[in-house]
């Protein structure tokens, strides 16, 4: 079976989704929805057995041959795994939707769609191996996540984060796009596997740094790395289940994939460790310090997936370090880098989901106005409490197992001795020891301001209920996972995590049984990731008791330093700028513009000429001038200048058929009957035609135009004039390519058995020419006919605008 | 005689191109007049004006003129013929619902932007 | 303004049909000699301008009962059928046919489906010219 073809599923049942939604009111369009990635789930599992044997698995559709461009899906272990997420999260996001948007008040026709293209995207952008297609789906992601956030269009705020998420991810991804063109230059293919396979060969191509740094780009600003995460707070506007889909557990991965994907390329460069770590641990420094910061639930949980976005990029940049040694603990950190990954996909996920719910039951997300909710919701206050925990990485959950082999990682680090780790190694572990203490404040900070203490005096928008079984189901499901994985670590290592770290680092692995990492919770009191967890819960808990007494700190940051507030200027300076430009030569008059395009032409093909010494005149080639040439041009010369001097309108119509009846001798002179003939009933036709619209015509008038205006129009002229006479000539005397004339001439009377050379050629060789002449022909008298036969009633108000 | 030639379809697109710039829309209709009637022996100066007899098949005759770049001016003709119509029309209509044929005050103004 | 064109009304009577059948000729002709839908519709389109210049609007539209715009139209159908005919015979878009028939009355005579392609051209010239000269005439 070609499953290429199933990346396409999604988008394909979109197009029914409107007509289901319209046609069958009584059930909720998500069940309907919810059929698709449940059996791509289930599909996509089937791929496991291959991807533990570490084999994978091809399908191809061919899409642009001649240029190598194709939809390739190729299916190993950490497209495997990219692929059950996207699936699997997708279908408990479906199903939360199901209940969290109000079947007859929500235009669910829209959200669907939008969520479905998205999802054929997302799959596409994993699973591509081509990495055109992958551009392709990559910027389909963004504009699904576009239309998402867009989704209650009414509101300003969802409009600016729309903008804003689209404005600085597409910006990323045409950056990639350019470091994929790039790659495609030095590897001569635009196949992930061929270049990964010749990317030896090109590493030391002067084009290598900036096709590295482009890409990264683009990797950095879908996953909200510093500085571009500014883009993830505002996406909070979407609706809850998009953002516990997209904006948590997988559009914001993508950039986590590419790093990944591209690893075995990259990984020899000093500049891709030292970005993908330094970044990575920044974004997780920065995005922890200002969690605690936020009051709307959301925007925590935007800032928490921010910081834990870096905290996977940091441990990819230090699993590529594997490329330069052969320390076991690096193969550590890649293993941890997706462990993690699947991990924060869960217990963020169900996090999202608990912020949706409370947003539904109680009608605000502000966590000022919330508290106390435990003893009325209890079943959300167990599945958050799971989930924050996790987070803030205490046992007995999954994301203790992964945070412990983050700071063992990190630890490591010093001991790497290339590219000045030696020196500077040591910030590492000190930087994700800070952050891993904010987390621990986020994390109780937002379970606890919002389920424990007492209630607000004042009351909620909504008396506050535990929310329907069925919304609950899927944050359940997620909870159980997060508390599953921390007893069955190895397994889903087995499954899941090895063969897409033998993906990711096929230099080293050829089976994923060879990744020698065994994930235990207990590593005895001498391992000093032990006495940093401890440091965390304590440094962690004194700091979130005394919460309020140093919260105000964060006020020190004027508002107009901000990175949103340079996005806000840059927009700002950019509109007004392009306007201001815009204005300055688009003024609206067609003299300006013809200006312009006249200018532009004779100036061009003037200096064509002389620049490429193209202007040659060959005087022999040159016919004899006869007595009637002269005499007719002379009739032409001073009927153009009546024309131009006329100073009524009679004068200038009748000089204008004077000229055309002197260019219908020039034929006759020229051996040239056919035009004659038509160029003689054509201009007499024209006068009549001028002269039947006389009455409706204006009177000759200069309006007073300025004499420099005139001057001005005067000079451009010549130069047009000039121009067309030396390329006239020019092109007179050279001729590259043989004439096809004399073909005609040879074959006119027994290919088209015809006597009349230009007649034949009409109706015959070129008669498309001339179908498609009389097509024009009849649309301009079609025009015609509609200007004044059809004109609609709107006398009395002359402006067409209105 | 092309030399001639030459610089008399010079002199047709200097003063079309003058036309068009004008002000005037009447100015401008009349322009793209003599612009095509330029453009027409343009063609056919490019191809060359030698050529003894006219391009039909006779006895005894091996030197016609070039057929092609009079095939291409005939079509050329008829569409100049109605673009000049259509934008006849048009001139004069937007004279009449606009009451004005200065080119200027056609611009349009900053609220159809 | 009614001026008395006693002169020119009845020269135009006479002269229309010579132009007219002029036209005809020169359309026929075009194959073998200077001539062809272009022409001949142009001059049959100059026949009915000179008919317009020596009677009104509303008299030679009495005259030639005519739908000029739907003649545009037949024109425009019948050189793309001509072009498209081409394709039921298995040989490329545009291919025309020739042949030399015995026919009565002409005797030998050479038959093309260029011909009616022409007759094409003529239609679309005589018909969108006559459109917009109508228009034009009738706008008040």
């Amino acid at each position: 079976m070609e499953f290429v073809l199933l990346i396409f599923l999604p988008i394909v049942a979109a197009l029914f989704i409107p007509i289901l939604f319209k046609r069958i009111k009584g059930i909720h369009t998500g069940w309907f929805v919810l059929v698709i990635p449940v059996l791509l789930f289930i599909y996509y599992t089937t791929f496991i057995r291959t991807t533990m044997d570490g084999g994978h698995a091809i399908s191809e559709l061919q899409w642009i041959p001649s240029l190598g461009i194709s939809f390739v899906s190729y299916i190993d272990g950490l497209s495997m795994l990219f692929s059950l997420l996207i699936t699997g999260i997708g279908a408990l996001v479906v199903l939360y939707s199901i209940f969290y948007l109000d079947k007859n008040k929500e235009k669910l026709g829209n959200f669907y769609v939008y969520l479905l293209l998205f999802m054929s995207a997302m799959l596409g952008v994993v699973q591509s191996d081509n990495v055109i297609s992958l551009y392709l789906f990559w910027e389909l992601t963004s504009i699904s996540s576009f239309l998402l956030i867009g989704y209650w269009y009414t509101r300003d705020g969802s409009r600016f984060g729309a903008l804003k998420s689209m404005m600085i991810t597409v910006f990323g991804g045409l950056m990639m796009l350019g470091g994929f063109i790039l790659l495609g230059i030095m590897g001569g293919t635009f196949s992930i596997r061929e270049l990964i396979a010749e990317s030896s060969t090109f590493v030391g191509h002067e084009f290598f740094t900036l096709a590295l740094v482009l890409i990264l780009l683009g990797a950095f600003t879908k996953s909200a790395q510093f500085p571009f995460y500014i883009w993830l707070p505002d996406a909070m506007e979407a609706p809850t289940p998009v953002s516990a889909y997209l904006h948590s557990a997988t559009m914001v991965k993508a950039g986590l994939y590419l790093v990944a994907r591209f690893t075995p390329i990259f990984a020899v460069s000093e500049v891709w460790i030292w970005l993908v770590t330094g970044i990575g641990l920044l974004t997780l420094f920065w995005g922890s310090l200002f969690a605690v910061k936020q009051t709307d639930l959301k925007a925590i949980l935007a800032f928490s997936t921010v910081s834990q976005l870096g905290l996977i990029m940091s441990l990819l940049g230090a699993g590529a370090i594997t490329m330069h040694t052969n320390e076991a603990i690096f193969s550590f950190a890649m293993f941890a880098a997706i462990f993690h990954l699947i991990n924060h996909a869960t217990f963020k996920g169900s996090l999202f989901m608990i912020a949706g719910i409370v947003d539904h039951e109680t009608g605000t997300r502000d966590i000022r106005k919330l508290g106390g909710l435990m003893s009325i919701m209890p079943v959300s206050f167990t599945v958050a409490f799971i989930g924050s925990m996790s987070m803030a990485g205490l046992p007995p959950f999954n994301g203790f197992l992964s945070k412990e082999m983050f700071l063992q990682s990190m630890l490591a680090i010093r001991h790497f001795e290339l590219f000045n780790f030696a020196t500077w190694g040591v910030i590492f572990p000190v930087i994700a020891w800070i952050a891993s203490v904010f987390t621990f404040i986020y994390s109780f900070y937002f379970v606890f301001k919002t389920f424990a203490g007492k209630r607000k005096e004042k009351p909620l928008p909504h008396e506050p209920h535990e929310a329907p079984v069925g919304m609950l189901i899927s944050p359940v499901i997620l909870a159980t996972l997060v508390v599953g994985i921390f007893f069955i670590p190895n397994v889903v290592g087995k499954w899941l995590v090895k063969p897409a770290v033998m993906a990711i680092q096929p230099y080293q692995y050829s089976h994923p049984s060879e990744v020698a990492v065994h994930v235990s919770a207990w590593h005895g009191f001498a391992s000093p990731e032990l006495w940093m967890t401890v440091g965390i819960i304590i440094i962690g808990g004194l700091l979130y008791v005394s919460l309020s007494k140093w919260q105000k700190v964060y006020a020190i940051q004027p508002e107009y330093l901000s990175l949103n507030a340079f996005y806000d200027a840059t927009m700002t300076f950019s509109e007004k700028g392009m306007n201001r430009l815009s204005r300055f030569y688009m003024t609206g008059l067609i003299r300006t513009y013809l200006l312009y395009i006249f200018a532009f032409l004779s100036v061009t093909t003037i200096s064509v000429l002389f620049i490429q010494d193209a202007f040659v005149v060959d005087m022999d080639s040159f016919s004899k001038i006869s007595v009637y040439g002269v005499i007719n041009a002379i009739i032409l010369l001073l009927a153009v200048a009546f024309v131009l001097f006329s100073k009524t309108r009679l004068g200038a119509i009748i000089s204008l058929g004077a000229v055309g009846y002197s260019v219908a001798l020039f034929f006759v002179i020229f051996k040239a009957p056919d035009l004659a003939l038509t160029q003689l009933v054509i201009e007499t036709v024209s006068v009549a035609l001028f002269l039947l619209a006389f009455q409706h015509l204006p009177k000759l008038n200069d309006h007073g135009e300025k004499k420099s205006n005139k001057i001005v129009n005067g000079i451009i002229a010549l130069g047009v004039g000039v121009t067309v006479t030396l390329v006239a000539l020019s092109a007179h005397s050279q001729k590259l390519v043989a004439s096809i004339s004399q073909y005609y001439k040879d074959t006119v009377a027994t290919e088209a058995g015809g006597g009349n050379i230009v007649n034949v050629i009409l109706v015959d060789y070129r008669g498309f020419d001339t179908l498609f002449e009389i097509a024009v022909l009849s649309i301009a008298g079609i025009g015609v006919l509609g200007m004044i036969k059809l004109r609609l009633a709107r006398k009395g108000d002359p402006d067409e605008n209105k | 005689m092309e030399l001639l030639m030459a610089i008399l379809i010079g002199v047709l697109f200097t003063a079309a191109v003058y036309l068009i710039l004008s002000r005037s829309l009447l100015k401008i209709v009349i322009g793209t007049g003599l612009l095509s009637h330029g453009a027409h022996l343009l063609i056919l100066t490019m191809g060359g004006l030698g050529g003894a007899s006219p391009p039909v098949l006779a006895e005894g005759v091996t030197d016609f003129a070039d057929p092609l770049p009079q095939a291409l001016i005939l079509t050329a003709i008829v569409i100049s013929f109605g673009v000049t119509a259509f934008i006849l029309v048009m001139a004069y209509r937007a004279y009449a619902v606009h009451k004005t044929d200065d080119m200027n005050q056609l611009k349009g103004n900053d609220e159809h932007d | 303004m009614k001026t008395n064109d006693v002169i020119l009304q009845t020269t135009t009577k006479v002269v229309f049909f010579i132009i007219f059948l002029f036209s005809i000729h020169i359309f026929f002709a075009g194959h073998y000699t200077p001539g062809g839908g272009f022409v001949g519709g142009l001059l049959t389109t100059g026949a009915i301008v000179l008919l317009l210049l020596a009677f009104d609007l509303k008299t030679v539209q009495k005259a030639l009962p005519f739908n000029f715009t739907i003649m545009t139209g037949i024109g425009l159908l019948l050189s793309l059928g001509t072009a498209s005919g081409a394709i039921f015979f298995d040989v490329p878009f545009f291919t025309h046919a020739f042949d030399d028939f015995t026919l009565p009355l002409f005797g030998v005579t050479s038959l093309h489906t260029a011909m009616i392609f022409d007759a094409g051209v003529f239609l679309v010239v005589v018909g969108s010219a006559i459109t917009i000269i109508q228009s034009i005439g009738g706008d008040s």
